[in-house]
């Protein structure tokens, strides 16, 4: 009879919670008096994976910083639907400014409690990719360059959405917006640009950088941890599926986070001082039309004269599968 | 109040507030709604086994144990039995078989019914007394099925078994090598420590002096009479009937065989009576069908086993003429609807002992005076719904009556039996059930399920096998066997595992604790569909609002 290591959990780690785990093996967000720190009648859209990255991310923040922690919000979808004057959906302190300034507002926080000795109160900034990659880069880059004791996290639903979905350095090649509209020989958004922010934050070689998507909260949370164990700049990068501008059914946030991960298009990484450090591998290897059919912001790729722009997204699988080793070949 | 006689606001024009005060529940179309679904394993099983409930306590280790036995014995009080015999329908529809394998039902079930036996676990006693008085007739699986499930709801039974030992075909037909008897005496005589009466050797024969001895009658004599067919043959031939050498064989009177055996039939019993004969010395056991083996009612893992342990099978043939111990074989063909011709070849085949398996009779003389019962197609018919007979008040259940001849389905119908007496006693109508709602493999989220092979139970060699009567299947063991039940994915019945309470973008899910699961707050919930869309088991609806 074959032997096997017995304790098989029926899900594992893969679902949130479950019965059979022990105390110490569950995660934050399946405890029944978890801090909710983004709380009920937020005016996020129906299936919004930002809203559900931010309560993953800052209760497990929270919970790592024994609720000593203040969080600066750049302007975006997030400091929106969250804050519709005089309501407010965050229970932790948390401070708005303006689009551009979060990592420098958050910087000053820390250098303040730094001045006053309350190092034991943790900074964590946070905003969109438009706030980040674009409109914040300078003061983002700042903050990293400084070392400041901040984690900023990045919530990438690629484009402006709550402005009415245009595109951003973020958006992906091909991607319909409202400003890349699906017209001329090369709809979408243009091939060739755009910025990768996390390899962006890996040049500065700041002590850590992670990226995290939605399709895997124990991934995400042990990311959280490990950036809070940490001193100096630190930046993590989730991927947050958009059912408004993406163009796909609220409920599939998740699924279409999983397919971006299990096709390749989404490298789920961790680095350290600029090196990469540990690589997530693809667990059941997923098309790239998992990932882009249900969007309708990619419907004209599979509309006759889509065949390049498809091509060319399985080109981009490729080269992550084989550039961060996804499929585990080479280790 | 004029601006001027106003609190001061520091720049406010209302004080701070929490989002709580807005109800995003309003903008829902769509509300998730938790569901509980019948899983195909139970839709499957003609017991009627709540499996995915004994498993899911099998997977909390051992102090799980016993409460997953209490609830697979509320409806078969034979899993040490079954966990060996049955021919699990429950695996062959099991969702996770989609997935990688299916969950091995099976050796669960037997799992739990062993370590009951060992652990000297008993089955409940009656909460109550009727005082009425039902007679089982034959003690069988159907029957011992309904005489535990009347005891359980408090009616006084009596079993009248003709044999000289209970458990009819379980003990008759079935060989030792995959029922050991010692297996069956136990659960049987757990049976009676209810209070379940059996008298052995005290066959019925008048129905009318039982009715006015008792409230009601059920009848379970099954199916032990072997079917014959016409075959020329000589005087010096020894034809048997192989549920006779089956017979013979559980009674401790192995009967001789010689070197060369063939049996004709292509049924479990003809398959148990080739491996039979193999351990009783048979060099040469050949199993003659007249059909192909798609069309053999034989279970294929029946086949399977007995081609592993030597047994031969001569396809499309059937034994024209025996003499001396020369069988004439007469080449078949099919039909295009699928039905056997001769051809007109033939050839020779030499046995000492021929074995007839071509099919097993009722024994119905009990009913011969009884104008009332009506009998077809050699079986008692009944009432589809309430298993009564033409007669009031008498029932029938198992081979004795119409449906698939399992041990398994006789439990169910048994029990179904006993269902129907005790209403029938209370002059009750039973309540139609309304139709259930599968559980679907495409309703389930797989990726959530860690990946696991199925825990195979090791066969012996198969060399082993043939030299006695040793039991062929272990049994898993502790280890493995809660292994085996964390395999199964729950279908369709929340399993806590707190994907939606987790995943709600909209922190709308309250989570109650272990053992309650979860409640929406629909005050807050917008509609998503994530939870319905992640949930690993299909627990949840997502239905449209009524405006």
């Amino acid at each position: 009879m074959t032997t096997v290591h017995i304790p098989f959990l029926q899900t594992g780690t893969l679902a949130v919670g479950g019965r059979l785990l022990e105390d110490e093996e569950r995660s934050v967000q399946s405890q029944a008096d978890r801090p909710s720190s983004l709380t009920k009648g937020h005016r996020a859209c129906q299936g919004c994976a930002e809203a559900l990255a931010a309560r993953w991310v800052m209760d497990t923040a929270v919970e790592a910083a024994d609720d000593k922690l203040i969080v600066a919000n750049a302007t975006g979808c997030l400091e929106v639907f969250s804050t519709l004057y005089p309501e407010s959906a965050w229970k932790p302190p948390w401070i708005h400014s303006v689009f551009a300034n979060a990592a420098a507002v958050a910087t000053g926080i820390a250098a303040s409690l730094h001045a006053q000795g309350r190092d034991d109160i943790r900074v964590l900034a946070q905003g969109g990719d438009g706030g980040t990659v674009d409109i914040g880069l300078a003061a983002v880059s700042g903050m990293f360059e400084r070392n400041d004791d901040v984690l900023y996290v990045c919530y990438d639903n690629q484009g402006y959405m709550n402005t009415g979905v245009q595109r951003s350095s973020a958006t992906p090649t091909s991607a319909r917006t409202a400003t890349t509209p699906a017209v001329g020989c090369q709809p979408g958004a243009p091939v060739g640009q755009g910025k990768s922010m996390p390899k962006i934050a890996m040049a500065h070689e700041i002590p850590y950088v992670a990226t995290a998507t939605v399709a895997d909260l124990r991934d995400l949370e042990h990311k959280v941890r490990t950036a809070m164990s940490i001193h100096g700049a630190r930046y993590l990068h989730v991927l947050v599926p958009c059912p408004l501008g993406w163009g796909a059914s609220s409920a599939e946030s998740i699924r279409l986070s999983r397919a971006a991960v299990q096709s390749g298009i989404f490298p789920v990484i961790e680095s350290r001082a600029g090196e990469l450090t540990d690589v997530q591998p693809i667990r059941q290897r997923m098309d790239v039309e998992e990932y882009l059919r249900p969007q309708a912001r990619f419907a004209h790729l599979f509309k006759p004269g889509g065949e390049d722009a498809l091509d060319r997204w399985r080109a981009m699988a490729e080269r992550n599968i084989r550039h961060y080793d996804l499929l585990g070949e080479r280790s | 109040m004029t601006g001027h006689d106003a609190p001061p606001t520091h720049g406010l024009s209302t004080g701070p507030a929490t989002s709580l005060a807005y109800h995003t529940g309003t903008w829902r179309t769509e509300r998730p709604v938790y569901v509980e679904l019948s899983p195909p394993c139970s839709l499957a099983c003609p017991s009627g086994e709540d499996i995915r409930g004994w498993l899911g306590s099998t997977q909390e280790g051992a102090p799980g144990f016993e409460a997953a036995w209490r609830r697979l014995v509320s409806a078969n009080p034979f899993p040490a039995v079954m966990g060996r015999i049955c021919y699990h329908p429950c695996q062959a529809s099991c969702n996770r078989g989609e997935l990688d394998e299916e969950v091995g039902i099976n050796a669960v079930e037997r799992f739990l019914g062993d370590t009951a036996l060992a652990e000297g676990w008993e089955l409940p006693a009656p909460t109550t007394e009727t005082g009425r008085r039902v007679l089982v007739v034959g003690s069988g699986p159907a029957g011992l099925s309904a005489a535990y499930q009347l005891r359980m709801l408090g009616h006084s039974v009596l079993v009248r078994e003709a044999a000289g030992e209970p458990g009819g075909m379980m003990r008759y037909g079935i060989p030792a090598y995959r029922l050991p008897r010692e297996v069956l005496a136990q659960e049987i005589s757990r049976i009676e420590r209810t209070g379940v009466v059996i008298e052995c050797e005290a066959p019925v024969t008048d129905l009318d002096a039982a009715q006015r001895e008792f409230d009601a009658v059920v009848l379970t004599m099954g199916a032990g009479v072997a079917h014959h067919v016409d075959i020329p043959a000589g005087a010096a031939s020894k034809i048997v009937d192989a549920i006779d050498v089956l017979r013979d064989v559980a009674s401790g009177r192995p009967p001789l065989v010689g070197r060369r055996v063939a049996v004709y039939g292509g049924g479990n019993t003809a398959m148990d009576a080739a491996r039979t004969a193999r351990r009783l010395g048979a060099q040469d056991a050949v199993v003659v069908y007249r059909r192909t083996q798609e069309q053999m009612p034989a279970h294929p893992t029946e086949l399977q086993d007995a081609i592993g342990e030597g047994v031969r099978v001569q396809w499309l043939s059937t034994i024209s003429q025996v003499e001396g111990q020369t069988l004439t074989i007469e080449r078949m063909e099919l039909d295009e609807e699928g039905r056997p011709h001769g051809t007109g070849e033939f050839e020779e085949l030499d046995a000492d002992t021929v074995m007839l398996a071509v099919g097993q009779d009722a024994d119905l003389t009990l009913l011969e005076n009884v104008p009332d019962i009506h009998v077809s197609d050699g079986v008692v018919q009944v009432d589809p719904t309430t298993l009564m007979t033409g007669r009031d008040g008498v029932f029938a259940a198992g081979d004795v009556s119409p449906g698939s001849r399992t041990a398994t389905y006789a439990i169910g119908r048994g029990a179904r039996a006993a269902k129907a007496v005790d209403a029938y006693l209370a002059a009750r109508v039973i309540p139609a059930e309304p139709a259930p709602r599968e559980a679907t493999y495409d309703r389930m989220t797989s990726w959530y399920y860690s990946d696991a092979p199925k825990q195979h139970r090791g066969e012996l060699e198969a060399a082993r096998r043939v030299t006695g009567f040793e039991e062929v299947l272990t049994g898993l063991d502790a280890e493995h066997a809660v292994f085996e039940a964390r395999r199964c994915m729950s279908c369709g019945s929340c399993f806590e595992c707190d994907n939606c309470f987790g995943m709600c973008p909209d922190d709308a899910i309250r989570k109650l604790g272990p053992g309650m699961r979860y409640e929406i707050d629909y005050d807050y919930c917008k509609g998503c569909g994530i939870c319905a869309e992640e949930c690993p088991c299909g627990a949840i609806d997502m239905i449209p609002e009524v405006k």
